[in-house]
C-alpha cells in the first residue's frame, strides 16, 4: 500500500508543477491553468476580518473584573492584524501582565527568541521575568518545573521542538507525573512549555521534526497545537493557565504566513476539543497545525483537478463533501468529535508531518477503528511522514503535501 | 575508600592535600559544662570540612544538651523506621523499590536542625528520614512504602514519592531533582522570601549532565541553592573512584564554592548546613555546594546485598568505627548529658514509636481501584475518559 502510493504520487508529480502561492488577482499573470490554489497566506481557514474573528467558535472572554456583566455584545471587542507569532507574544504579554508570578524564560527570549515570540516583552515586564538561559533544555525543564512546584506560573521555551528531546525525562517522568505520585498533594500546574514545531521545507534533520507523538502516552501532560493566530493565542492563554503541565507546540511555519485580524482582549479556547473546520458527509480529514492548509489545498485541488492530473480523480467522486478537523488538543484528544464525525461519514483520513509508524495516527486510528467498526466503509488512511529522518534534501518529499492528501482521499473514497 | 584509608595523614603534608576526618566521635568539649541547660561550647575535629573557594567555618560550636538527646532520639527513631522497612520488604509487604538510608541518619536529622521550617529540601530517592525530618510522620511513610492509603502520598507514589509542604519529594531519575532544586531557589529569590532550598543528590548522580546545568544556572542567576552531595561512596554498584575522574565533589562547582563536611558527625553536618545557610540567605552569596561524606550500610536498594562491589569487612568496620549514631551516644556519656539507661531508654521509646506506627500502617487500606484514575489531571480538566486494564474497564470522568 506504501510503495503503490510513493510510486503514484511520484508518478502525479511528474504531471503537475504546482504554483506554490496562490497569485493575486490584480498581478498581470494570467491565473494559473489550475485554477487558483489556496495558500496559508490565502487560506479560507484564517479569519482575516474582524466580524469572523469574533465569532472564534469556543472563545471565551476573560474580563479583568468578573463581576462586571458579561459584554455579550461582540461590537465593544477589537481586534488587531496579527501574525501568529505576533499572537503568541500578545497571549505571553497578557499572562505576564494579569499574573506577578509568571516568568517566561528560554534560550535567547530576552533577546525576542529565533522566531520574535518575546520581542519586547523583557523590556515591557523587567529581565527578571524574562531571561534567557544558558543552552540546557533538560535544566530549563527541571528548572521550570520547580518554579511551577512552588506555585508560580513558568512560561518556559524551548527553542525547537526538536531540542524537546534532552528535556523528554523531565517532561514524562517528574512533570507527568508528580500529582499522582504525590496523592495530589503537588503539581506542576502553572508549567507551559512553549516550542515551535513541524516543518518549514528545510529544516532537516534537527529543525522539522513533530514530536508530539512521543508525549501522546504521558498521562497527565497535555499536548496542545494551534492551526493560526487566534487560535494561538486563545489556546496559549488557557495552556498557560490550565491546571495541568502543557507543552504548547508552535508550527513555525504559520509564525510570518498566517495572519489574521485577532481579538486584543484576554480571551481563551478550550484545550481537549477539535474543531470542525468544513462540514462534509462522505469523508472525515484530521489533521493539526501546518498540515491542515495542505490539506485545504488538497480539498480545493480534488474537487477541480487541474487538467494534467484530472484522469486521476474520477467525475463520479468530485462532488464528495469532505469533512475537515482540526484535532488542536493531541493530548487529551477529542475522541467525541472523531468518532462522532467517522460515524457520519464512514472514512477517515488522518494527515500529520510526523512520521508514520506509532505517529498520532496510529493510537487515532486504532480508537477509531475500534468505536466505528461497523460504520467504516473504507479503512482508516494516514497520510504522514515517511519512516526515516526528516532530511534535509528531501524534506518536501517527507512532508504530507496535498498531492498525497489528495491520492488519499481518491483512494479512501473509490475503496 | 583511599580517602578512609588515608585519615590520619602526618600535619607536614600540604593543608590542601589532608582528607576529611570521618570519624564520627572526634568532637571534643571546649570546656566541661557546668550547667546542662545553658549552651556548651564543643570544639570540631580540625578534619572536619576542607573548603574551595570559601572560608572553612569555625570549629567552635554551640550545642545543647537538649538538642544533642533530640538528635540521639531522631537519628535512632529513623534507623529503626528504616529497619522497619526492611523487614517489611523481606516478608514481602513492602513491593516495588526501596532505598534505605540506614548509615546516613547524621545527614538528615543534622540538616533539618541547621534549617528553618520554611526552608525547602528535595532528594533523590533515598528519602523516607527527610520526609519524616521535614514534616512528616513514620505512619505516613510505611504506609506510603506498603502503599496504603494512610501513606503520605495516599499510597499512590510509593518508597520515592514522599512530600510535604516544603519537602519537594524524593525523586526516582537520577540527577533529576537537581535542577528543580534550581527552580525552587528561583521562586524563593523571586517572592523575596529569606529562605533557601537544598537540593540533594549522591556521588553517583553528580556525574549527570543536568546536575552541571543546575549548577550553571543557580550560579548565573545567585539563586539560594545549596547543592548537596551525599557521598556515600558508591553510586549504586560502582564505587567513586570508578565513576568519577574528581572524587572530591565539593569542587565540581566550577565557580560555585564548595565545603566538605563530615557527614558522620552530627554535630559538624549540623553546623555545616548552618553555614551554608548563612551563606544563601543572610549573606546572599548565591549557591554552595555541600558534600557530606557517609556511608550507607545496606545494599544500594533491597535487591542488592551491598557486598559484591565492597567487602564485608569495610561494612563492619565502618559499622564499628563511624557509625552516627554511636559517635553521638559516646559525646553524651562522656560529656555527661545523659547516662546509658537514659539513652537505653530513647531507644525503646523510639521502637515503640515506629512499632506503632507500622501497626496503624498495616490497619490502613489500600487505595481504591478508582484512585487510578485520580490526581492525573487537574479535578474537572480530566480527558472525558481514560483506558483501564482491560477492554471493558473504562474510566468515564
Amino acid at each position: 500500500m506504501l510503495s503503490t502510493t510513493v510510486k503514484r504520487s511520484v508518478r502525479l508529480t511528474r504531471h503537475l508543477q504546482l504554483p506554490l502561492t496562490r497569485q493575486s488577482s490584480t498581478a498581470a499573470e494570467p491565473p494559473p491553468a489550475g485554477g487558483h490554489m489556496p495558500s496559508i497566506s490565502t487560506s479560507k481557514i484564517l479569519r482575516t476580518t474582524r466580524d469572523t474573528a469574533v465569532r472564534t467558535p469556543g472563545l471565551s472572554w476573560v474580563d479583568e473584573d468578573a463581576s462586571e456583566s458579561p459584554r455579550v455584545i461582540l461590537g465593544g471587542r477589537e481586534t488587531r492584524k496579527m501574525n501568529t507569532y505576533q499572537a503568541v507574544r500578545d497571549a505571553m504579554s497578557i499572562a505576564l501582565m494579569k499574573d506577578d508570578n509568571a516568568v517566561v524564560f528560554g534560550e535567547d527570549v530576552a533577546f525576542g527568541g529565533v522566531f520574535r515570540c518575546t520581542m519586547g516583552l523583557a523590556e515591557e515586564f523587567g529581565r527578571e521575568r524574562v531571561f534567557n538561559t544558558p543552552l540546557t533544555e533538560q535544566g530549563i525543564a527541571g528548572f521550570g518545573i520547580g518554579v511551577a512546584a512552588m506555585g508560580h506560573t513558568a512560561i518556559a521555551e524551548i527553542q525547537f521542538a526538536d531540542y524537546i528531546f534532552p528535556a523528554f525525562d523531565q517532561l514524562v517522568n517528574e512533570a507527568a507525573k508528580i500529582r499522582y505520585r504525590s496523592g495530589g498533594g503537588f503539581n506542576v500546574g502553572g508549567l507551559t512549555i512553549r516550542t515551535p514545531t513541524m516543518s518549514v521545507g528545510h529544516g532537516g534533520l534537527y529543525h522539522s521534526q513533530s514530536p508530539e507523538g512521543f508525549f501522546m502516552g504521558a498521562a497527565g501532560l497535555k499536548v496542545v497545537i494551534p492551526r493560526s493566530p487566534i487560535q494561538a493565542k486563545g489556546l496559549l492563554l488557557a495552556s498557560i493557565r490550565d491546571p495541568n503541565p502543557v507543552i504548547f507546540m508552535e508550527p513555525k511555519v504559520l509564525y510570518r504566513s498566517a495572519v489574521e485580524q485577532v481579538p486584543i482582549d484576554d480571551y481563551e479556547l478550550p484545550l481537549g476539543k477539535a474543531e470542525t473546520l468544513l462540514s462534509g458527509s462522505d469523508l472525515t480529514v484530521l489533521s493539526w497545525g501546518t498540515p491542515l492548509y495542505n490539506c485545504e489545498s488538497a480539498l480545493h485541488m480534488f474537487a477541480h483537478p487541474p487538467p494534467s492530473i484530472e484522469q486521476y480523480v474520477p467525475k463520479s467522486i468530485r462532488s464528495a463533501k469532505i469533512e475537515l478537523i482540526d484535532l488542536r488538543s493531541i493530548l487529551p484528544w477529542d475522541v467525541e468529535t472523531v468518532v462522532e464525525s467517522v460515524n457520519r461519514t464512514g472514512r477517515l483520513l488522518i494527515v500529520h508531518e510526523a512520521g508514520l509508524t506509532a505517529g498520532p495516527g496510529a493510537e487515532i486510528a486504532a480508537e477509531v477503528q475500534k468505536r466505528c467498526f461497523l460504520k467504516l466503509q473504507a479503512p482508516v488512511r494516514r497520510v504522514t511522514g515517511w519512516d526515516t529522518p526528516v532530511a534535509l534534501q528531501f524534506e518536501k518529499f517527507y512532508i504530507p503535501d496535498a498531492l498525497r492528501i489528495m491520492d488519499s482521499i481518491v483512494d479512501t473514497l473509490t475503496y | 575508600m583511599s580517602s578512609l584509608l588515608r585519615l590520619r595523614i602526618p600535619r607536614r603534608v600540604p593543608f590542601g592535600l589532608r582528607a576529611i576526618q570521618t570519624s564520627a566521635d572526634t568532637t571534643t568539649l571546649a570546656q566541661p559544662p557546668s550547667d546542662h541547660s545553658q549552651p556548651f561550647t564543643v570544639t570540631l575535629h580540625e578534619d572536619s570540612f576542607r573548603a574551595y573557594q570559601c572560608e572553612k567555618p569555625d570549629l567552635e560550636v554551640q550545642v545543647t544538651k537538649d538538642e544533642l538527646l533530640k538528635m540521639y532520639k531522631e537519628m535512632q527513631t529513623m534507623r529503626r523506621m528504616e529497619m522497619a522497612a526492611d523487614a517489611l520488604y523481606k516478608a514481602k509487604m513492602i513491593r516495588g523499590f526501596c532505598h534505605l538510608a540506614i548509615g546516613q541518619e547524621a545527614v538528615s536529622v543534622g540538616l533539618e536542625h541547621g534549617i528553618q521550617p520554611a526552608d525547602n529540601v528535595i532528594t533523590a530517592y533515598r528519602c523516607h528520614p527527610f520526609a519524616v525530618m521535614r514534616g512528616g510522620s513514620i505512619t505516613g511513610v510505611i504506609g506510603e512504602l506498603l502503599g496504603r492509603q494512610i501513606g503520605m502520598s495516599r499510597g499512590k507514589g510509593g518508597s520515592m514519592h514522599i512530600f510535604t509542604p516544603t519537602f519537594f519529594g524524593g525523586n526516582g531519575i537520577v540527577g533529576a531533582q537537581v535542577p528543580v532544586g534550581a527552580g525552587l531557589a528561583f521562586a524563593q529569590k523571586y517572592l523575596e522570601k529569606p529562605n533557601v532550598t537544598f537540593a540533594l543528590y549522591g556521588d553517583g548522580a553528580s556525574n549527570q549532565g543536568q546536575v552541571f546545568e543546575a549548577f550553571n544556572m543557580a550560579k548565573l542567576w545567585n539563586l539560594p541553592a545549596i547543592f548537596v552531595c551525599e557521598n556515600n561512596k558508591y553510586g549504586m554498584g560502582t564505587s567513586a573512584e570508578r565513576s568519577s575522574s574528581n572524587t572530591e565533589y565539593f569542587t565540581r562547582g566550577d565557580r560555585i564554592p564548595g565545603l566538605q563536611v563530615n557527614g558522620m558527625d552530627i554535630i559538624a553536618a549540623k553546623h555545616a548546613v548552618e553555614y551554608a545557610r548563612r551563606w544563601a540567605v543572610e549573606e546572599k552569596k548565591g549557591p554552595l555546594l555541600l558534600e557530606f561524606v557517609t556511608y550507607r550500610y545496606g545494599g544500594h536498594s533491597m535487591s542488592d546485598p551491598g557486598t559484591t562491589y565492597r567487602t564485608r569487612e569495610e561494612v563492619q568496620r565502618m559499622r564499628s568505627t563511624r557509625d552516627p549514631i554511636r559517635g553521638l551516644q559516646q559525646y553524651i556519656q562522656e560529656w555527661g548529658l545523659a547516662s546509658e539507661q537514659e539513652l537505653k531508654q530513647l531507644d525503646k521509646e523510639a521502637k515503640a514509636e515506629v512499632d506503632a506506627a507500622v501497626e496503624e500502617a498495616k490497619a490502613s487500606p489500600e487505595p481504591l481501584p478508582e484512585h487510578l484514575w485520580t490526581d492525573i489531571y487537574y479535578k474537572g480538566t480530566e480527558p472525558p475518559s481514560m483506558r483501564g486494564r482491560e477492554r471493558e474497564e473504562v474510566h468515564n470522568y
